[in-house]
């Protein structure tokens, strides 16, 4: 295992391989990144950029793709936004 | 900020890559872009667990230290002679003579009753995020859908301790067999799949069934199956589904690129040297048709050869390049959607995933823009890539035409492309 980063999906801390995505990171944590229109929870589905389901808040920006977000030390996400 | 290169190379995936090398050694200026944070595009994804590929490693490697390397810029537009890009640092103009689009292609995803549960994603969207570290290690994986992806798909599972429960390739096994079979003819294609057999040894291969619905609450538990036999319940964790890939061919749509007609997910239509129908555009790899790998790596050696005017290295290629292409044909003849599959979703299943617009919402409509201006389907931010695909398979009607911004864009990336006269929101003459 590589170098780790310490970051937080919802206040809860993760320690991930630092080559990791924030969507691996918030896999660790919840099953899901973002609620849909109806309240439904959405996790990842593409891996590549394209659905835009693993919708995050990363250090208080809204709506970033998680899975195209390397993580990063100290990162702060947060889910169901 | 402007920048002016000579070639610029749209994707660093194996065309891209071999785009930009072709292209700087013939001492052009190149800039080799890419919306993720790494080259590789996703058939040599970056494995945080896993080494790359020897082909991957040596197309990194070959990367002379003069091509200026781009990664997490995404294009949001085309402006005359120009790309308009945005990173983490802001927004760019990048001015080109000559510009080779290799933008790959994303999976075809179909809807059927749960597949917007979590634990339910693409096969190769579910390898890219095992790739990226997501935690699959012991967790009980059905992988489902079509084409040989699948194999690939449930390899790399394995190597990163999912417990794969089994592959459910849609295509009969007649079709299979007769894929097998024509494989002698290309015989590096032969030792591949042996190598996967191998490595997937242990994991039953079923032909013929498809995954009807998911279950499960709040996340995925079980499967159903349609197998020949009648209909199975499987249970698991995570469930990697997708039937096969289209080209991404929004970028080429809208600097005006024809396209293939007659075909459901249509590619890009290039001459012999990569040349699309817009003079000075370039197009390699899957975008041109879903090919794979070895049409990708000879087309961008063929594409970015010809944009730096070097026809004759371009044209020496071709051999290599209609024999890649053949297999292709080849692939694309013997997975054919079993009709079925077509027919899973039910009216309350949700087709457009961002905007939670259900199938039974489209009945009345016909054609894209209709559908979207009434339901607000395809109008969320993967702007149709997702459902325009799927609705178009399901043969309800063709996607709408790509517009700009290309992906949800900030506005100062906005403002920026605003400057430029003759760049406008409704390019191909439709209105908002």
């Amino acid at each position: 295992m590589n170098a780790t980063v310490r970051l937080y999906i919802n206040d809860v801390p993760v320690d991930v391989s630092a080559e990791s995505s924030v969507a691996a990171a918030v896999l660790q944590v919840v099953p899901h990144c973002r609620r849909s229109l109806g309240g439904q929870p959405r996790a990842p589905l593409c891996g590549m950029g394209v659905c835009f389901e693993c919708r995050v808040k990363i250090d208080g920006e809204a709506h970033v793709r998680a899975c195209m977000t390397p993580v990063r030390q100290g990162m702060r996400v947060r889910t169901d936004v | 900020m402007s920048e002016h290169y000579d070639v610029l190379v749209v994707g660093a995936g194996p065309a891209g890559l071999a785009a930009a090398r072709a292209a700087a050694s013939h001492g052009r200026r190149v800039a080799l872009i890419d919306a993720a944070p790494r080259a590789g595009g996703q058939v040599w994804r970056h494995d945080v667990r896993r080494a790359a590929p020897r082909a991957a490693h040596r197309a990194f490697a070959g990367l002379d230290g003069s091509i200026e390397r781009l990664y997490g810029h995404s294009v949001i537009a085309a402006l005359p002679q120009a790309l308009l890009v945005e990173s983490d640092h802001g927004a760019r103009r990048l001015a080109y003579a000559a510009l080779v689009l290799a933008t790959g292609a994303r999976e075809l995803l179909l809807p059927f009753p749960g597949w917007t549960l979590p634990g339910v994603s693409g096969a190769g969207g579910l390898q890219a995020l095992a790739k990226q570290g997501a935690p699959v290690a012991g967790k009980r994986v059905v992988v489902a859908g079509s084409g040989p992806l699948l194999l690939a798909v449930a390899a790399t599972l394995r190597a990163h301790g999912a417990h794969v429960l089994g592959i459910h390739e849609q295509a009969s096994r007649a079709s299979i067999a007769s894929f097998a079979s024509g494989l002698w003819r290309w015989p590096a294609r032969a030792v591949q799949a042996l190598a996967l057999r191998t490595r997937l040894a242990g994991i039953p291969y079923h032909t013929g069934t498809f995954v009807r619905t998911a279950s499960g609450d709040p996340t995925l538990q079980a499967v159903e199956i349609v197998t020949r036999g009648g209909t199975r319940r499987v249970a698991c964790d995570l469930l990697a589904v997708g039937y096969g890939l289209v080209p991404n061919t929004e970028l080429a749509e809208l600097l005006g690129c024809a396209l293939q007609v007659g075909v459901t997910h249509p590619g890009v239509l290039t001459d012999t040297l990569g040349q699309t129908s817009v003079p000075g555009v370039f197009a390699a790899g899957e975008l041109c048709g879903i090919g794979g790998l070895a049409p990708a790596r000879v087309e961008g050696a063929i594409a970015g050869h010809a944009a730096a005017d070097a026809a004759a290295a371009a044209s020496a290629l071709q051999p290599r390049r209609d024999r890649a292409r053949r297999f292709a044909a080849h692939l694309s003849r013997h997975f054919a959607l079993d009709p079925r599959i077509r027919a899973l979703a039910t009216p309350d299943t949700l087709m457009c995933r961002c905007e939670d617009v259900p199938l039974g919402a489209l009945d009345s409509f016909h054609d894209a823009r209709a559908a979207k201006l009434a339901t607000r389907c395809g109008m969320g931010a993967c702007q149709g890539r997702i459902c325009g695909s799927a609705l178009a398979e399901l043969g309800r009607f063709p996607r709408g035409p790509a517009r700009p911004p290309l992906f949800p864009a900030r506005l100062d990336s906005l403002m920026l492309a605003a400057g430029e006269a003759p760049f406008t929101f409704h390019q191909r003459g439709s209105s908002p």
